[in-house]
């Protein structure tokens, strides 16, 4: 593996483009569209240590029925679970067109041998995941043991071969600045990630549209260098419509019309989906909603 | 000597304990005899969707609050306006009315504050009750707050009716985002001063300067508004918010017909308009020697 370590990121620079991209104004038709690709876009998540069944198939109940009253609504992309939560949600979801993502790999932490990371891996997808989302070492990364980082990745990659996609998870808020989070980016991306991931969303901060945008220059580069596409997520922390559509806004400007798509970008988010069916129910009624009438899970 | 320059103040709005101005940015200049007096917010429908965020964001802190506790927060503006008595009276005289009368109502204003302060812990042990049923049950009833309130205050009596608008709607636990008089808005935004400095949580009250007509509908028609407590001139107006507050069957209190100045309006039953009622059966095994039937 060669790794550019020369080559550093332009911090103001980052900061100053995303403070550009934030003062945006979207038409409320453009708007709208932008609400229905972000519901069509997430990834619904439940991630606690007080997942029950019942909680999990509530929430793939929600995200097979995401609002009644709008059928024309487009479903969410994915389900993400815990990998014993695997198989209540495939059994649940395998007439729906909604994926099951499983975290992987001692998620969070990431903390545990790559025998058992293999392992976790394999049940998650023997159980019906179709996407992997794996942490990357970050000890390992601090102590400069790209090679091992590296490794890891493509041995998860391998272990996934064509059954399922792999995203691969930063754990940004871990990285520290974001030359650390270029470099990441981009050894996961040599290794083979289908996916790059911003946060687990145990840490803060999470997703930030700066590191998201360094990320998405990363992805970019590597278009650029090989032609080969990789997906985005950025996860955690991003609960309404408004910086959501921000991040469309930076990825639309950033990577082209070919990455609006759910195949290829991802928001990782919980309360995000009832936010968005609130601006759109917004957008088609003109009065401001309420939580009330949107089921929590 | 040199003559000092005069310090005039800026009329914000008050959302969430801070003083934005307006999201739209636009401004009307308020006049007397042809000279500017202040520059007001006209807000938009954003500031009112804003205001209702952080209303509703602090409503269940504030009602979870004890009931003594919100009365010594209530007392305690009033003992922060009768220390800035002053700059009231000025406003008020700068509104157009007489100093007699602009002492009066800054007095009469302190004094309901005073009034209804000691009020939070006493509704329930008064409206609410202990119901007499036949089955096994203790059944009781208490009353609640309702939530989020959306207030438009009266034109007149800018001062002691915003009060008279304000309080008895928070002191049971609601939270309000209000919509203060068009013409005399100057003591609406010292009264957000004054209660940003007395242990009021951010966003219990909330005020916001602008046109009515423009402003009031919006308030009616949120989904997140619980109850509306209006009082308004306009027939049109209220007809409309009639009408679309009953897209959430958001509860109506038309207050116009009360006497804002007459001391006939302290009364906890106005208190009482802004609860709802909640009525528990609790099963309790029935013992038929007692005398006590509940």
């Amino acid at each position: 593996m060669i790794l550019d370590l020369k080559t550093k990121v332009d911090k103001l620079g980052v900061e100053d483009r995303v403070s550009r991209i934030t003062k945006r104004s979207l038409k409320s038709e453009a708007k709208l569209q932008g609400l229905k690709m972000i519901l069509s876009m997430i990834d619904l998540t439940t991630l606690e240590g007080m997942d029950t069944n019942k909680s999990v198939e509530q929430l793939c109940y929600k995200a097979t029925h995401l609002h009644q009253e709008f059928p024309d609504l487009p479903n969410v992309a994915a389900v993400c679970v815990y990998p014993n939560m695997v198989k209540t949600a495939s059994n649940f979801l395998k007439d729906s067109k909604v994926k099951v993502a499983s975290v992987a790999t001692a998620f969070p932490s990431g903390n545990s041998s790559l025998e058992v990371k293999i392992q976790e891996t394999k049940e998650a997808i023997f159980n019906g995941a179709e996407e992997i989302d794996m942490v990357i070492s970050r000890g390992k990364f601090h102590s400069g043991e790209y090679n091992y980082v590296f490794d890891e990745i493509a041995t998860i990659k391998e272990t996934c071969g064509d059954k399922a996609r792999l995203k691969v998870i930063l754990e940004t808020g871990e990285l520290g600045d974001y030359d650390h989070i270029r470099l990441a980016s981009e050894i996961s991306i040599k290794a083979g990630a289908d996916f790059i991931k911003t946060s687990t969303g145990k840490i803060k901060p999470a997703a930030t549209l700066p590191i998201t945008l360094v990320m998405l220059e990363a992805i970019k580069d590597h278009y650029y260098n090989t032609g080969k596409m990789v997906g985005m997520k950025p996860a955690g922390g991003i609960s309404n419509s408004k910086l959501a559509l921000q991040y469309l806004i930076m990825v639309k400007e950033t990577l082209g019309n070919l990455w609006l798509d759910k195949h290829w970008f991802r928001f990782g988010a919980s309360s995000l989906a009832n936010d968005v069916l609130m601006q759109i129910l917004k957008q088609k009624t003109g009065v401001y909603q309420s939580n009330n009438y949107f089921s929590k899970d | 000597m040199s003559k000092r320059i005069k310090v005039l103040k800026t009329y914000k709005i008050f959302i969430d304990g801070k003083f934005p101005r307006t999201e739209s940015g636009r401004y009307t200049q308020l006049k007397k005899d042809n000279l500017t007096i202040a520059n007001v917010c006209l807000s938009s429908r954003k500031d009112i969707r804003n205001a209702v965020l952080s209303a509703r964001n602090v409503f269940e802190s504030w009602s979870s609050k004890s009931a003594y506790n919100r009365s010594q927060i209530l007392y305690r503006i009033a003992e922060m306006m009768e220390g800035n008595k002053n700059q009231f009276i000025e406003e008020l005289i700068l509104q157009g009315e007489d100093s007699n009368k602009a002492i009066l109502e800054i007095n009469q204003s302190i004094d309901r504050i005073i009034y209804f302060a000691g009020w939070p812990d006493k509704i329930n042990p008064i409206f609410g009750s202990v119901n007499p049923v036949a089955s096994s049950h203790f059944n009781f009833t208490i009353l609640e707050p309702m939530g989020v309130v959306g207030i438009v205050a009266p034109e007149e009596n800018s001062l002691l009716g915003l009060i008279s608008s304000i309080i008895p709607v928070i002191l049971s636990g609601n939270t309000c985002v209000t919509i203060v008089s068009e013409k005399l808005p100057l003591c609406a935004i010292s009264l957000a001063e004054v209660i940003s400095n007395s242990d009021v949580p951010n966003g219990v009250v909330n005020i916001i300067t602008g046109s009515k007509d423009e402003l009031a509908p919006h308030l009616a028609q949120h989904m997140d508004v619980n109850a509306l407590g209006i009082n308004i001139d306009n027939k049109e107006l209220k007809n409309q918010m009639f009408f679309q507050a009953s897209n959430n069957l958001k509860r109506v209190v038309d207050v116009s017909k009360q006497k804002i100045e007459d001391s006939s309006f302290e009364s906890p039953y106005i208190v009482k308009k802004f609860m709802e009622a909640k009525t528990i059966w609790h099963p309790i095994e029935k013992d038929f020697n007692s005398t006590n039937n509940y």
